[in-house]
C-alpha cells in the first residue's frame, strides 16, 4: 500500500521564488536561476513514492538537498511547489492545527546530533513526543520505557544525556521517536556523526528494529555503504534533483547517468550484492535418472567438470563429477546414484557476496544458488563474481 | 547649512512632555499610587526583620548557591553594615532593587521573547533599547517627577529605563541560542507554540537569561545615587546628603555599604544559572 507520496516537490530559497520557479519550470539550471534570480534552488522536481513498510533512503552529498526534501515532507519546510501525500492526504493542504496533529502521532523524526534537550533526563527526553500530546505522567513514563528497552537502553532513564556516549544518545533519538508509535520515521543521517563501528551497530539494530515494527522510514544518508544495506529502495540526489530512484542493486549494477557512476565506483560491492545479483543461470542439470552417459554429454557440451543434479521440481540434490560419471559409463551403469556428490556449497539468493568470497576461493566446484525450498536458482562462478565486482553485469556462461 | 532653521527638538520635547503630562497624568499617577504601595510596603517589611536573621539567612543562600568564601563574605559585610548602622537605609536600598528587578523581569523576558520570535518587533525595539542604556540617565530623571512624583516611584522608574535592556537583549540571545536542530525537535514532535517556548528554547535559554537579570541587578544597584536626587531614600540618599554637606567619610561609608551588596548579590546570582 502506498504510504507516502512526493510529488513533484520543488523548494526555492530565498524571498521573491515566482521567477526562480518559473525558470525551474523552463527546465534552466540551478546555477543560472541564481546568478538571475538571486534564488537558491534547495529541491526541484523531486517525486517519489513509498510503500507501507519500505526503507526509502535518500542519498547525495551535501548539499544536494535531501534533508530539504525530508524536511518537506514534515513541512519543516513548506515546499514552494508541488505535494506531499500521507495515506492520500494532501500535507500542503492542512491546517497548522492538523498538522500539529500529524507531525505528533503519524512522524516521528530522528535527527543527525540527536538533538536531545540537555536538561531532562533521558526518560523525559523520550518522553517529550508523548509529553506534548498531552499523555498523563504514568501512561507516559511507561510508553517511553518501553521504547528505550526496544534500543536496549534499560537502566539508563534517569542518566542525562551528557552522561551518554553518541551511540547511545542516538539510541535514545531513536526511541523518542518509537515512543509516539508513528507510521512513518523520518531519519536525518541518523548515524553519520557517530564512528564507523558504532555506525554498523546501529545499522545492524534499525534493521533488526525494522524487522520487529515494519514502520516506513525514510532514511537520509550520504554513505553509500549504508543506504545499500538500510534501503529497500534508493533515490539518489544531486544538485537538488532525483537522478535515480531503485533497488539497491540497480543503482549499482544499472547506475542512470556518469554521476551515478562515479558514485558508486568507490563501493564495497561485495557487501552490496547478493548471491543472486551476480549468479548465472543453471543451464545444465541433469536429473537422478539420467544416466551417466547423459550427464557426461552435458558436461562436454558445456566445457565443465562438474555438473548439478535437480530432482523434478528443480530442488538440489547433489552434483556428480566428469572422472565419476565417466567410471560409471564405463562399468555401464545406467543411473547416478551413488556416484552423487552431496557435499556442495551453496548460499541463499539473498546471501551477501562478502560472506561467500572465502568459499568461492576454496571450492573445486560451482556455489550453488538456491532458494528457501532448496530450489537451484543459479549458480556461482568466479567469471561472474568477479565481475560483479567490478561493476559490470554481463550475462555469462558457465 | 546657514539656510536650514534649526530644528527646535527642545521645543517639541518639551511640548511632548506637556502635552503627556496633561493627557496621562492621572494615569500615570495611579500607577504611581500602587508601585509607592508596593515599594514600601516591601522596604517595612525588610526593615521589620530583625537584622541578625536577614544576615544568617542570607549568609546560608550564599553559602548554598556560591560557596563558603561568599557565605563568609556576605555574613562580615552585612554584620559590618549593621554595625555602621546603615541597615535602614541598606534595606530600602534592597526593597527598590527588588522592585526594579522584578518590574524589569516581568516586561523584559517576553519583550525579549517578542524580539527574538518577531523580526519586526527586533527592529522597532532594538534601537529603544540603545537609546534607554546610553541616554543619560539625568536627561529622564527631572521629566518622570511630574508623572510619577517625588520619591521611590519616580526611582524604580528611571531604574528601569537604565536597567531593563540587558534582559530584553539577553533572553533574545538566548532564544536565538537554541541550537537549529532543537528547534526542528520540537516542531518535528507536534508542539505548539508555548509547548516550543515552555519546555524547549526558555529551559536552554535560562542561563543566558540569568545572565541579563544578573546584568539588571547590577544596572539597578548603581542606579541608586543617581535615584536618590529625585527623592529615593536609601543608601544612596545618604551618599546625595553626604555630597551636599561635604561630609567625606560619611558618604565613603555609604559607598562601601553599596559595593558590599552589590558583590553578595553577584556572586550569588552569578551562580543562579550555573547550579541547577
Amino acid at each position: 500500500m502506498e504510504k507516502l507520496k512526493v510529488s513533484n516537490v520543488t523548494k526555492i530559497y530565498g524571498n521573491n521564488t515566482d521567477k526562480a520557479m518559473e525558470m525551474v519550470l523552463k527546465g534552466e539550471d540551478n546555477e543560472q536561476i541564481r546568478a538571475k534570480t538571486k534564488q537558491v534552488v534547495g529541491v526541484r522536481e523531486a517525486s517519489f513514492s513509498v510503500e507501507e513498510g519500505e526503507s526509502f533512503v535518500i542519498m547525495g552529498l551535501s548539499g544536494s538537498g535531501k534533508s530539504t526534501l525530508l524536511r518537506c515532507i514534515n513541512q519543516l519546510i513548506k515546499p514552494t511547489a508541488g505535494h506531499i501525500y500521507l495515506d492520500g492526504q494532501d500535507l500542503t493542504k492542512v491546517s497548522s492545527q492538523e498538522l500539529i496533529e500529524i507531525r505528533r502521532k503519524r512522524m516521528g523524526m530522528v535527527f543527525q546530533r540527536f538533538a536531545l534537550l540537555p536538561n531532562r533526563t533521558i526518560l523525559e527526553n523520550v518522553g517529550y513526543g508523548l509529553e506534548v500530546q498531552g499523555i498523563a505522567r504514568k501512561v507516559r513514563t511507561e510508553q517511553a520505557k518501553k521504547a528505550l528497552h526496544m534500543v536496549g537502553l534499560k537502566g539508563w532513564e534517569d542518566y542525562y544525556p551528557h552522561n551518554l556516549s553518541g551511540g547511545m544518545q542516538q539510541r535514545v533519538g531513536i526511541a523518542r521517536a518509537l515512543a509516539t508509535n508513528p507510521d512513518i520515521l523520518l531519519m536525518d543521517e541518523p548515524f553519520s556523526a557517530l564512528d564507523p563501528l558504532i555506525r554498523q551497530d546501529m545499522q545492524d539494530e534499525l534493521l533488526e528494529i525494522q524487522k520487529k515494527l515494519h514502520k516506513t522510514i525514510i532514511f537520509i544518508t550520504h554513505d553509500l555503504d549504508e543506504a545499500l544495506k538500510i534501503g529497500d529502495r534508493i533515490a539518489l540526489m544531486k544538485d537538488a534533483r532525483i537522478v535515480q530512484i531503485g533497488e539497491p542493486e540497480d543503482i549499482l549494477l544499472s547506475p542512470a547517468s556518469d554521476y551515478v557512476a562515479r558514485f558508486v565506483e568507490n563501493v564495497n560491492r561485495s557487501k552490496a550484492l547478493t548471491a543472486s545479483s551476480v549468479m548465472v543461470k543453471p543451464r545444465s542439470v541433469v536429473y537422478p535418472k539420467d544416466g551417466p552417459r547423459a550427464a557426461l554429454r552435458i558436461m562436454e557440451v558445456h566445457g565443465i567438470s562438474s555438473v548439478f543434479v535437480v530432482d523434478r521440481k528443480g530442488a538440489l540434490i547433489g552434483y556428480v563429477r566428469a572422472e565419476d560419471a565417466a567410471e560409471a559409463a564405463e562399468k555401464g551403469q545406467r543411473e547416478l546414484d551413488g556416484i552423487i556428490q552431496n557435499d556442495v556449497p551453496t548460499a541463499f539468493d539473498d546471501t551477501p557476496l562478502s560472506e561467500l568470497l572465502d568459499v568461492l576461493a576454496y571450492t573445486k566446484v560451482p556455489v550453488a544458488v538456491i532458494d528457501e525450498e532448496k530450489i537451484l536458482k543459479g549458480v556461482l562462478v568466479r567469471g561472474s563474481v568477479i565481475a560483479g565486482l567490478a561493476g559490470e553485469r554481463r550475462d555469462w556462461d558457465e | 547649512m546657514n539656510n536650514i532653521p534649526r530644528i527646535p527638538l527642545a521645543k517639541w520635547t518639551d511640548m511632548a512632555i506637556d502635552w503627556l503630562t496633561v493627557n496621562y497624568q492621572n494615569t500615570t499617577q495611579a500607577i504611581s499610587d500602587v508601585l509607592k504601595g508596593a515599594i514600601v510596603g516591601l522596604q517595612d517589611f525588610l526593615i521589620s526583620i530583625p537584622p541578625e536573621l536577614v544576615i544568617i539567612v542570607v549568609a546560608l543562600i550564599a553559602w548554598w548557591l556560591a560557596g563558603k568564601r561568599i557565605a563568609l563574605f556576605s555574613l562580615v559585610g552585612l554584620a559590618f553594615i549593621y554595625n555602621i548602622q546603615l541597615w535602614n537605609e541598606t534595606m530600602q536600598t534592597i526593597a527598590m532593587v527588588i522592585a526594579a528587578v522584578s518590574l524589569c523581569i516581568i516586561i523584559g523576558v517576553p519583550l525579549g521573547i517578542l524580539t527574538a520570535k518577531n523580526m519586526t518587533a527586533h527592529r522597532i525595539i532594538t534601537p529603544i533599547l540603545d537609546f534607554m542604556q546610553t541616554l543619560p540617565a539625568f536627561v529622564y530623571l527631572l521629566p518622570a517627577i511630574p508623572f510619577f512624583g517625588l520619591g521611590v516611584v519616580p526611582a524604580v522608574i528611571t531604574t528601569l529605563i537604565f536597567a531593563m535592556p540587558p534582559i530584553i537583549r539577553l533572553t533574545d540571545l538566548g532564544i536565538k541560542q537554541v541550537p537549529e536542530e532543537l528547534v526542528e525537535l520540537g516542531k518535528s514532535f507536534g508542539s505548539t507554540f508555548f509547548q516550543m517556548l515552555f519546555k524547549i528554547e526558555l529551559p536552554l535559554a535560562r542561563p543566558t537569561i540569568l545572565a541579563g537579570i544578573n546584568q539588571c541587578i547590577m544596572l539597578s544597584l548603581s542606579m541608586v545615587v543617581i535615584a536618590a536626587m529625585i527623592g529615593a531614600k536609601g543608601l544612596g540618599g545618604v551618599v546625595w546628603t553626604a555630597i551636599q554637606n561635604l561630609k567625606m567619610g560619611m558618604g565613603f561609608e555609604a559607598g562601601v555599604a553599596i559595593v558590599i551588596i552589590a558583590i553578595i548579590l553577584d556572586r550569588i546570582t552569578q551562580n543562579l544559572g550555573k547550579t541547577n
